[in-house]
């Protein structure tokens, strides 16, 4: 689950601080799992800290993540056992919705900082997937360490996770809408409303 | 010298959790329902009731005490005393760390520890600058409870407590340990180091307050049922915590009982 901080990756993060100064993205040079994610992360940041307003940001991050994401997978997921139970339509609709909550939470986490940097920390497996490490620093915050899930089993990588400070957020968020459901008769279309609601507030 | 009876906040704790009026057992999912079974275990919250109840009450303290009070603090004292502030109070508190260290043998992290103690205690001006972490030593939260864990001790069921926030069994008595093994607690009486003691309770509360405002914010907004998304980054944080201390691998900088 947790990545090492071993002599070979203080290296190779040093390695590519030395890359970064010279011009170079750190993650050129990196693994597929961790170039992916580098270049992800690059372009979230980058959006993050320019000068464009809210809604402007909030617009330019939705082709990103939907290119870097595999939000259907992990909306499959956070429903966990309610997914198959689920109609046709309460899934097409339970799907669109989760796109717009999961852009809504990510904008809500990067909120209005600038100044955020990453560096990548080094990459372990897990399973059939990847863990990439990167360390956010945002002003006038503690450093977070973040893991970024990927998966690659489809052929282009995707990330389907993200582990912050040692909590998923697939993981967190499944557990929000089942305990939801079970205060709520294990009724989809209440979580579907309730979701709404939310979005709508947002 | 006087020894205060420092664990009486613990106890007080204890004492209000265990002598709620409001009581009752979180209801068990019919048998037949094997999925719902299996979730209600893992979810381990056989006292939801009054640990929902206790959420309640502690959220709504929180609105008009200590948020407000982190808020003021956030906007009156600039980021830079905000830091030094923060890092003495975590000065102060890493001999608790330094023996959570050795007792989960972890002769690198008691290392780690000690050596920030000293330089930062010295070369950082009494721990208003953390030097230690930018000369190799950075800073990992960990707690009795942790230990514990590496001992084998279950957690057992899922508490909610007042001002402690979320815990189990095996956290409250890492809790109480903790407060234990803190030198300051046996500070004597008069002399103001009492009061000193005190302010340091109190500016740290405010302190851990004021650092996860944001962060507590957007889980609320986020969640549709906030008692049960903090429950489940509780449990996370802390497996993380014990995994990062068994393995001795990145710090984790969120401290949980």
């Amino acid at each position: 689950m947790t990545i090492r901080l071993t002599r070979r990756n203080l290296l190779a993060v040093s390695g590519a601080a030395v890359l970064a100064a010279i011009g170079t993205p750190a993650w050129a040079q990196a693994s597929p799992a961790s170039s992916f994610v580098g270049q992800f992360a690059t372009q979230l940041t980058g959006i993050v800290n320019g000068p464009q307003p809210a809604a402007q940001k909030k617009a330019a991050l939705g082709p990103v993540i939907d290119s870097h994401v595999d939000v259907a997978k992990i909306a499959r997921f956070c429903l966990g056992r309610f997914w198959i139970t689920a109609t046709p339509a309460q899934q097409a609709q339970y799907t669109t919705i989760f796109n717009q909550v999961l852009l809504n939470n990510i904008r809500g986490h990067l909120g209005d900082y600038r100044g955020v940097t990453f560096a990548l920390q080094g990459e372990t497996p897990q399973g059939a997937n990847t863990l990439v490490g990167t360390a956010i620093n945002r002003p006038n915050a503690p450093m977070a360490n973040v893991q970024w899930v990927v998966d690659s089993s489809s052929g282009a990588p995707k990330v389907v996770d993200v582990v912050a400070e040692g909590t998923s957020l697939r993981l967190t968020q499944r557990s929000d809408y089942a305990s939801f459901l079970s205060r709520h008769n294990n009724d989809i279309s209440a979580l579907l409303t309730a979701l709404q609601r939310q979005l709508d507030a947002g | 010298m006087h020894r205060r009876p420092a664990p009486t906040l613990a106890l007080v704790l204890l004492t209000l959790g265990s002598s709620l009026p409001v009581s009752g057992c979180a209801t068990r999912p019919p048998a037949g329902d094997a999925e719902a079974t299996q979730e209600f275990r893992q979810t381990n919250d056989p006292l939801e009731p009054t640990n929902r109840f206790l959420y309640d009450v502690s959220d709504k303290v929180d609105r008009y005490t200590l948020k407000p009070v982190a808020q003021g603090y956030m906007a009156v004292v600039p980021a830079p005393v905000r830091n030094g502030l923060h890092n003495v109070l975590a000065n102060l508190g890493s001999t608790v760390v330094f023996v959570d260290d050795v007792t989960q043998a972890n002769p690198r992290r008691a290392i780690d520890t000690l050596a920030r103690f000293m330089i930062n205690s010295t070369m950082g001006g009494l721990g208003v600058y953390d030097v230690a972490a930018d000369w190799g030593h950075p800073a990992h939260a960990t707690s009795f409870g942790v230990t514990l864990a590496l001992w084998g001790v279950p957690a057992g069921p899922y508490l909610f407590l007042p001002l402690v926030g979320p815990s189990s069994p095996r956290g409250v008595a890492g809790f109480g340990v903790d407060i234990a093994f803190d030198p300051f607690i046996y500070v004597p009486n008069g002399y103001g180091l009492m009061t000193l003691d005190w302010a340091r309770y109190g500016l740290g509360l405010i302190d851990t307050r004021a650092r996860v405002l944001g962060d507590l914010d957007h889980v609320k907004a986020g969640a549709l049922d906030p008692y049960a998304t903090f429950r489940s980054l509780y449990r996370q944080n802390l497996d993380s915590q014990v995994e990062a201390a068994r393995n001795d691998s990145l710090p984790i900088t969120a401290a949980a009982h």
